[in-house]
């Protein structure tokens, strides 16, 4: 064993890892994908949606934030995980409106694309149907809290990227909600449409305006290839 | 609706081989006289209240939703709206004509699917035919060669509408401004390759109709007819035009009643009645008012109202029909069939030319200009005129919108045929019979009614129909599943 790489197993394959990785950094770097949705490279993980739930050793864990180690044995791709996965998915579904036929980010959408990818067909829960806002204040871009999956990417890209902390959360539990930091709107921050913060939502709650429908159906990134499949592209221990 | 009236009611509910979900109301007397005729729109979708708040270039893409047969005339009407909004006056070349090309395909595919899958199986078998046989499986297994056809010459348009769109139905292909994507060459030969075919089967379906209707001429020339004032838009040099032009009604008898009326006009000229037991809204020309003022739209309208089409084999069965009543309106509700027929061979013509101009492989898709508050645009959907008109706020979020949908506009026609074919042929019969039934909803489906997008249907189309006699008893009970 060397000092500069871990060893263990995702699925009963080999991954060699630098020590400091995640699981889900490590396993991108083979080329194994781990579905995910509130991580995103260039970002700290938050480990706040849970779709990237593994099992290490038999235990459920985030692979976002859980730290490699050797000679670990890692679930990814079993049927169990995509089942509570696809619950996951299904919660964040029903919690919020999201009217995919008409939404101008269908087909780049993170959250769909997981949907199609962990064959959620159509959702088994109630929906609740709750009353969300939708700020359109700023002249450049809108938060339309409909479609938050509250995942805080545009929090932590707006820190870390932009330096400016324009995003935040408040309230808790089924109250919880995304914020800016001004008392009247968006349009009294500091965001721009060309912040780094404007292009990490996964979803069409934080768009640029006036750009919607311009790629046409089957060029937009999720038409052809399912999400992930940019990863699986790799070879394993390449 | 109250079922204690002087006479009898029959209900029939609902009409079958339309698009939506409607019902009629039909009151005799003791006598058996008609009494009073409605033609019920008892569904209710409600996208003006719902794209409020919404940004205005969502609007082509939410509201082609309210129907999924024709949502290219909502998709593209709402994108021209847009253009207003975004001040873009006048678009590229590739934007114009792939968006015409979207139309026309659309155009053909909504009239063949009229024509041979909701109306044919009377046209062919009889409107008292068995209701076994008087379906579109009927027509396949009597002529299985044209409905092969009829299914194809479907297929085509559809194809056409996923290449311009981006999906067969409800694509997203048009944007405020433009377009979002070009034909590309390998698109357009797949489709010129079958374009002199379909051309073919058009003129085909055009001959069909023609002989079903010249052996009976008097009596599809006077079944369900009645006068009427025709609206639809024209093109500035009066040619027909489906996808742009300036507004044009005339009378019953050919005089113009307004002409070349633009769309931010519309309100001007157009206003909508509200009738307590129907959410389909009556609308009419205001300067005759509500009692005159009403118009037929669609195929009729259109043929009758324009004063040339710019396709050759088109243009010669207009001139065809039109010397049926020398050059005046025709107001037959069964000339709809012959003027749709005309349509979807104009239609093929167009898609013809388009194909060969070299302009819808062009690069250049998107125009825009000095943003605008307002916006009111129009198209000739395949049932008629289609007006759509919003308003956004500072945020660019929709505050206003106003459709009036193409079967709207032949609301009150739709009641005038029921009326007149009650008349003729249910007064003073004290049996109702299953065809005798059918007969009043061959009226209807001449104006090729989509029930849904008018009232902005779900689930089976049964039919039921109950004989209630003053007393309010139910004396005779027909019910179709």
């Amino acid at each position: 064993m060397s000092m500069n790489v871990v060893t263990f197993t995702i699925d009963g394959v080999e991954v060699k890892s630098a020590p400091d990785k995640t699981i889900l950094q490590a396993a991108d770097d083979v080329g194994i994908y781990i579905p995910r949705l509130c991580y995103l490279k260039d970002l700290p993980p938050g480990g706040h949606c849970r779709v990237c739930t593994v099992k290490v050793n038999g235990r459920p864990v985030n692979a976002c934030t859980y730290p490699v180690a050797e000679g670990i044995v890692v679930e990814n791709n079993t049927e169990e995980l995509h089942s509570l996965r696809r619950n996951i998915i299904e919660m964040l579904f029903v919690e919020g409106n999201h009217f995919c036929p008409s939404c101008e980010v269908a087909g780049k959408c993170e959250l769909q694309a997981l949907a199609y990818r962990l064959a959620l067909l159509t959702p088994q829960m109630p929906y609740l149907y709750a009353q969300k806002e939708l700020d359109a204040t700023h002249p450049d871009v809108y938060l339309d809290r409909n479609r938050c999956v509250l995942c805080g990417r545009c929090v932590r890209a707006s820190i870390y990227l932009d330096k400016k902390n324009v995003f935040g959360f408040e309230n808790r539990g089924i109250s919880m909600r995304i914020s800016v930091n001004s008392n009247d709107g968006l349009k009294d921050t500091n965001l721009t449409k060309d912040d780094k913060s404007m292009s990490v939502c996964p979803t069409g709650c934080l768009v640029v305006k006036r750009q919607g429908f311009t790629i046409p159906v089957g060029k937009r990134p999720y038409d052809k290839k399912p999400i992930g499949s940019e990863i699986e592209t790799k070879t394993v221990n390449s | 609706m109250s079922t204690k009236t002087a006479g009898r009611k029959i209900v029939i509910n609902p009409v079958t081989r339309v698009e939506g979900h409607g019902k009629v109301t039909i009151l005799l007397d003791e006598k058996g006289n008609v009494q009073q005729t409605r033609f019920h729109i008892i569904e209710f979708r409600g996208f003006e209240r719902f794209v409020q708040g919404r940004f205005y270039w969502e609007a082509p893409t939410i509201v082609q939703r309210l129907c999924g047969i024709c949502p290219v005339s909502h998709h593209l009407c709402a994108a021209k709206t847009t253009d207003m909004i975004v001040g873009a006056k006048t678009l590229t070349p590739t934007a114009e004509k792939m968006r015409r090309l979207m139309h026309y395909g659309q155009t053909l595919q909504s009239h063949a699917l009229h024509f041979f899958h909701l109306c044919s199986p009377d046209l062919l078998f009889g409107f008292d035919a068995p209701v076994e046989q008087r379906n579109v499986i009927g027509v396949i297994k009597a002529d299985p060669e044209t409905a092969k056809k009829a299914v194809l010459l479907r297929k085509y348009g559809q194809e056409i509408i996923k290449a311009t769109a981006g999906k067969k139905v409800h694509g997203t292909g048009a944007i405020p401004g433009g377009i979002n994507k070009n034909l590309t060459i390998e698109e357009r030969d797949i489709f010129l390759k079958d374009i002199d075919t379909i051309l073919q089967w058009s003129i085909e379906a055009l001959e069909l109709c023609k002989k079903i209707v010249k052996e009976k001429l008097e009596f599809f020339l006077n079944f369900g007819a009645f006068d009427s004032n025709h609206l639809s838009i024209v093109r500035k040099d009066g040619c027909l035009d489906l996808y742009d032009g300036l507004l044009r009604a005339k009378t019953a008898d050919g005089e113009i009643i307004f002409d070349m009326v633009k769309p931010e006009d519309y309100l001007d000229y157009i206003a909508e009645e509200v009738r307590p037991w129907s959410y389909m809204k009556f609308p009419f020309i205001r300067s005759l008012g509500k009692e005159k003022g009403w118009y037929r739209v669609g195929p009729l309208a259109r043929i009758n109202n324009c004063d040339f089409i710019d396709t050759p084999l088109a243009e010669k069965e207009r001139q065809e029909l039109m010397s049926l009543s020398g050059g005046k309106p025709i107001n037959a509700s069964m000339a709809y069939h012959w003027t749709r027929m005309i349509e979807m061979l104009h239609s093929a013509e167009k898609i013809k030319d388009l194909l060969n101009d070299s302009d819808l492989q062009g690069t250049n898709l998107i125009t825009q200009g000095t943003k605008q508050k307002r916006g009111v645009a129009w198209i000739e959907a395949p049932r008629g005129t289609l007006f759509h008109h919003y308003e956004i706020n500072d945020n660019d979020q929709i505050v206003l919108a106003n459709l009036i949908v193409s079967t709207t506009n032949n609301n009150e026609p739709m009641n005038q045929v029921v009326n007149v074919l009650a008349k003729d042929y249910l007064q003073g019969k004290s049996e109702i019979t299953e065809g005798l039934l059918n007969t009043i909803e061959v009226g209807i489906r001449a104006y090729d009614p989509c029930l849904s997008c008018a009232t902005h249907a779900l689930g089976q189309m049964p039919l039921h129909v109950q004989v209630i006699n003053h007393k309010g008893e139910v004396v005779n009970e027909l019910s179709r599943k």
